[in-house]
């Protein structure tokens, strides 16, 4: 390929967070956002929690989760603003907006997956 | 089942409209009839400065495509006892400019097709002496479904994308590219793929998928579309971190 | 390729349809469309949601109390209801065409699109039980 252009990183990452997100998050969202809080299951305890979450490899896949699915977000979101509104001249702002959101993102996940005690 | 249907007919007289407008046509109904029937029934015998474009009537040549009730649809291949008691809405091709009537212009799609070289390419023929390229069943069949494009637009006429966006290279175009890299005689792969890794070739496409859902000849271009980017983006990757030599 | 679709300029008269604005209303597929790339927003706000728990468990026993008092508010159950039922129909929709794009081939013949899906959706299964299991306990 002569020219390089990102969309195919763009894309890999779109479909890899397609996957994770599809894999992992109707799960989570279900515990966490439904039956924990509705009180269809008890919530479980906080030391059960950390110990989770501070384990390594948790961590990882979390991370993972989190920077796949924002990029997946960021590519499908632009794609939509520019078909649904038809606001394709608006790129630049729109490309910002999304990549940038999916970025700012990923670097809150780090930062709060690395500070779990 | 009633023996007459009515068909509403776009009409575009560019020489005293400035905009398309209906007209009814009472025609007969037999069970046989398509609406490409309809149609010529209403050019021979009610109104015959109707223009439309047809030809082989056995749904091979492509030409007679048209939104029949909306989507997009082979005249000869729809029939016009499936939408009784009717009306019967025929409208030229979307996303194509409207030349007269029902008569679209497709110089942008012929130009396309063109355009990913949809043809056998070879860096270097063999000689005659050598006898023919041969093919196993596997092979052939690696490419056959992509093969069966009749030219017909139904696909850019179901695509949003296409219809949002001209420069759009659009699902047909990009099939048929798929159908020759596929081939395994072919090896013009690399100078496809420069032209449709573009921003306008495959990575416009959003997957709709509607384009699968019009074609008569269940060529599923959306999918052809969705492998010819996990082939582009891998493509990518390796180009990244295969060092030149190593390829 | 053309920056414009090339048409032959002397002809004046054609007529260029434009697409409405609310184009994605005209065909059911076409909504069902919109909905499936809209399901992204809601991928957002499941990662922003458990971001938020993540960072209420590293606060200690009372940060975590407040989370789940907090996500028992209605407004906060009622959107994560509408999130699950986008990333269920996310998850739905990708793992049913994900089969066109991965064309695998075992011995000479395509795998049916069946197989794959059907292996995705174990995966999916399995997954979900596995993460259940891990928060929950055994």
């Amino acid at each position: 390929m002569t020219r390089r252009s990102l969309e195919p990183l763009l894309w890999l990452l779109f479909s890899a967070g397609g996957v994770l997100s599809a894999l992992f998050l109707p799960v989570l969202l279900l515990l966490f956002g439904l039956a924990l809080p509705l009180g269809w299951l008890p919530p479980p305890s906080h030391a059960r929690l950390i110990a989770v979450l501070g384990n390594p490899l948790t961590g990882l896949v979390l991370f993972l989760l989190c920077l796949l699915s924002l990029f997946h977000f960021a590519h499908r979101f632009r794609y939509t603003l520019y078909d649904g509104l038809q606001i394709k001249h608006l790129n630049e702002l729109i490309n910002l907006f999304c990549y940038g959101a999916a970025i700012v993102g990923s670097v809150v996940a780090v930062y709060l997956l690395w500070n779990v005690p | 089942m009633a023996d007459r249907i009515i068909l509403q007919v776009t009409r575009y007289r560019p020489e005293d409209e400035a905009q398309p407008t209906f007209r009814e046509y009472e025609v007969p109904c037999p069970k046989e009839w398509v609406v490409l029937d309809g149609l010529n029934y209403v050019k021979d015998h009610l109104d015959g400065t109707l223009s439309h474009r047809w030809s082989c009537r056995m749904g091979i040549c492509g030409s007679c495509g048209m939104t029949v009730n909306g989507e997009p649809k082979l005249t000869c291949a729809t029939f016009l006892s499936d939408y009784a008691p009717g009306p019967v809405r025929v409208e030229p091709l979307a996303n194509f400019p409207i030349i007269r009537d029902l008569v679209v212009e497709i110089g942008d799609f012929m130009q396309k097709l063109a355009h990913v070289k949809p043809w056998i390419i070879r860096q270097e023929e063999k000689p005659l002496s050598e006898g023919e390229y041969q093919q196993t069943p596997e092979e052939l069949d690696a490419y056959k479904q992509y093969s069966m494009c009749i030219n017909c637009m139904l696909c850019y006429a179901a695509c949003p994308v296409y219809g949002l966006d001209p420069k759009f290279l659009g699902p047909a175009a990009i099939a048929l590219a798929q159908r020759y890299n596929l081939d395994s005689r072919d090896q013009g792969e690399k100078e496809r793929m420069e032209l449709l890794s573009q921003h306008e070739g495959i990575w416009g496409c959003t997957f709709v998928g509607d384009c699968t859902k019009a074609c008569p000849k269940n060529v599923d271009p959306a999918g052809a579309i969705q492998r010819y980017k996990l082939k582009a983006a891998l493509a990518w990757l390796k180009d990244i971190f295969v060092p030149r030599g190593a390829k | 390729m053309n920056e414009q679709p090339k048409y032959t300029d002397f002809h004046p008269r054609w007529f260029r349809r434009r697409m409405s604005t609310y184009w994605w209303l005209k065909r059911w597929s076409y909504v069902m469309f919109i909905l499936r790339e809209l399901s992204s927003v809601f991928i957002a706000w499941s990662i922003v949601f458990l971001l938020l728990l993540t960072r209420a468990v590293s606060q200690g026993q009372e940060g975590y109390e407040q989370f789940l008092a907090w996500s028992k508010n209605p407004v906060v159950v009622g959107l994560n209801v509408i999130s699950l039922l986008f990333v269920g129909f996310h998850a739905v929709t990708w793992f049913n065409l994900a089969p066109k794009a991965m064309v695998v081939r075992l011995r000479g013949r395509r795998v049916p699109a069946l197989w794959i899906a059907g292996s995705n959706y174990a995966a999916w299964a399995l997954v979900s039980a596995l993460v259940a299991w891990l928060i929950l306990g055994g």
